[in-house]
């Protein structure tokens, strides 16, 4: 007999749009940390994108909020299988990053403060899919939840959004990051249920 | 929040053959040896990730997969019973 669990006390999803398998709806915001939570104000807050062939391009605080900012709204997967619909995001499109950017590497490495890494293909972080922000739900993006500055990443399962973003590695070849190295799946689709390398 | 690393005792007791908690480990980020009761363990739905008392880096990382459990030691330069 399957068991199913409602996790999170969730609620199933409205019939009018759809769950990705095995997801249940929640409206809580859990906190998955695999360490201690960074404190970097913003300040002192840097990102930074390193090509292949050793050019390094940085943008601080000011330089982010000189940037093109955005309102995104969108639903989110978690690997550990809730989901929450219509969450509120304001950032910049990492579009915007790479437009001054010269890399012909397909991959990226994203390093995290505190460590934390995941690997993502280049192409699923351009084309209006992915933002660096700094807001949820109207208020400045909390520590816990990655503040002062978190990758969002909508498409694939949450842990590929990472919290306390510090920069992109170009990578020619695929490596695995933090998670990707501990069994999960190297890419996440929640739509293909891709948790488990 | 992390726990201590009392936590380990159940995730691994069916891993190995000796109570991990009271083993010593050595971390082969920097060098401390302690025993891995000490370890600062960071549990959650997708894992438990143990991390150096006196660094922070990882230590051990425990996934439980549908097909069992996967331990990574990567971060242990040793572990003595």
């Amino acid at each position: 007999m399957a068991i199913t669990t409602r996790g999170f006390g969730g609620r199933r999803a409205p019939a009018e749009k759809p769950l990705p398998p095995g997801q249940f709806l929640t409206e809580d915001f859990p906190v998955l940390s695999a360490g201690p939570t960074p404190n970097v104000d913003e300040a002192h807050w840097q990102f930074s994108v390193h090509t292949e062939s050793g050019e390094v391009r940085r943008w601080d605080w000011a330089a982010l909020m000189a940037m093109p900012v955005e309102d995104v709204t969108t639903d989110i997967h978690c690997v550990t299988r809730w989901s929450r619909f219509d969450t509120q995001w304001r950032g910049v499109s990492v579009d915007a990053f790479f437009e001054d950017v010269e890399s012909e590497a397909e991959f990226v490495m994203v390093h995290s403060y505190g460590g934390y890494t995941t690997n993502l293909p280049l192409e699923d972080l351009l084309d209006g899919k992915a933002w660096i922000t700094f807001e949820h739900g109207g208020e400045p993006l909390a520590p816990l939840h990655g503040g002062p500055v978190r990758l969002i990443v909508p498409h694939l399962y949450f842990w590929k959004s990472a919290k306390w973003v510090r920069g992109f590695v170009m990578q020619e070849h695929e490596e695995p990051g933090f998670w990707e190295q501990n069994g999960y799946h190297l890419y996440g689709d929640p739509w293909l249920e891709q948790r488990y390398a | 929040m992390a726990l201590d690393g009392n936590a380990l005792a159940g995730p691994l007791a069916g891993i190995y053959a000796f109570d991990v908690t009271t083993a010593r480990a050595r971390c082969a980020h920097c060098g401390v040896v302690a025993r891995l009761a000490r370890a600062l363990v960071f549990a959650s739905a997708m894992g438990i990730v143990a991390r150096c008392r006196a660094c922070e880096e990882v230590l051990l990382t425990v996934v439980e997969r549908p097909d069992g459990t996967s331990v990574s030691a990567r971060g242990l330069a040793w572990l003595r019973p």
